[in-house]
């Protein structure tokens, strides 16, 4: 991988990150478009949660990984410690697996 | 600014720190896995240090070591990164700071799923602010020291999907979106976007099923009814 293409991917990127910041100054946006936003953000970060947690590459990932995100999400919910949260999501899927589920 | 650290909770710290070390196994394996395949180990850590972004440094390297060209490897991971910029709009608040310009053009470069997402849990500025900038700085040391333990370590660290360790990047990203979920337009809109991503992932290039999943706001684009008091002609 050359230093230019990561060079090209660093500077793509770092302006996908600035854009938002830097028109804070001359665009006043209304308080709607505020909360639209923070929807928005929260619908990017739960649709990358849903392909994260289905899908490897176009596929299918496969039950283990779903059956952990799955106990972690219903132990949010019922307000267990973050850290219980993550270990359970973890140790279901590595089980499901020891187990021979794919 | 010194002193909003201390607005921060320990709940909040001692979440902070386990998304490192749940990054940092990701970043380890990010190394491990470029190197593995054949990258000299400059790639993966000077990659880390200057994109930051896991999900398209793993899509620019995967593209490199399948044999495909580095303009498809840049494509590939600045598709997957398009969707900072809607992040950069949600969380411009938290880097706006007048007195102090390089900050927000250091702190623009922290946005993450992860900072974005402990953010939006806290509606208080100053606190978005702190918690927005001790995850950020937290995230990019640990990040960078993983990768490049990573990189030199090589091959002998194991395959973490073997281990359950997939699970635990979406796990935490859901566990840190949830109560923005109790909001019963957030909820809609984003389950109406999951599922639209979900249904594209099999057809479309990765990244933008993700971006397709902004469709799931659709409902609440409509105009506002003509209500506004300082519009003139709007009936107040």
């Amino acid at each position: 991988m050359p230093l230019f293409a990561i060079a090209v991917v660093a500077a793509g990127t770092y302006a996908f990150r600035l854009v938002g910041p830097l028109s804070r100054d001359r665009v006043h946006l209304p308080e709607r478009a505020h909360r639209l936003l923070g929807i928005a953000a929260a619908v990017l970060l739960i649709a990358l949660v849903g392909v994260g947690t289905f899908t490897e590459g176009h596929d299918f990932a496969g039950w283990s990984r779903p059956a952990g995100v799955l106990v972690a999400g219903v132990l949010a919910i019922r307000r267990a410690p973050f850290p219980v949260v993550v270990v359970a999501a973890i140790g279901t899927t590595a089980l499901l697996r020891l187990a021979g589920a794919s | 600014m010194r002193s909003s650290y201390r607005t921060l909770d320990r709940g909040t710290v001692r979440d902070i720190l386990l998304v490192c070390v749940a990054d940092a196994v990701v970043g380890a394996s990010f190394g491990a896995i470029a190197v593995t395949g054949g990258l000299d180990p400059w790639v993966p850590i000077v990659m880390s240090v200057l994109v930051f972004a896991g999900g398209a440094q793993f899509a620019a390297v995967g593209v490199v070591l399948a044999g495909g060209s580095p303009v498809a490897a840049v494509l590939a991971a600045l598709v997957l990164n398009a969707r900072l910029l809607p992040f950069g709009f949600a969380v411009a608040d938290v880097l706006d700071d007048r007195r102090r310009r390089w900050t927000r053009l250091a702190g623009a470069h922290l946005i993450t799923d992860e900072t974005v997402a402990f953010a939006l849990r806290h509606t208080d500025p100053a606190r978005r602010r702190a918690v927005f900038r001790l995850c950020g700085i937290a995230l990019f040391v640990t990040w960078n020291l993983a990768v490049a333990g990573g990189a030199v370590a090589g091959t002998g660290l194991g395959d973490p999907t073997a281990l359950g360790l997939d699970a635990a990047f979406p796990a935490v990203l859901l566990a840190l979106v949830l109560p923005a979920l109790r909001d019963r337009a957030t909820r809609t809109a984003a389950l109406l976007g999951a599922t639209i991503a979900l249904a594209a992932t099999p057809y479309l290039p990765p990244g933008v099923p993700v971006l397709l999943a902004l469709l799931g706001l659709t409902p609440y684009l409509r105009p506002p009814r003509p209500t506004w008091p300082d519009q003139p002609g709007g009936s107040a």
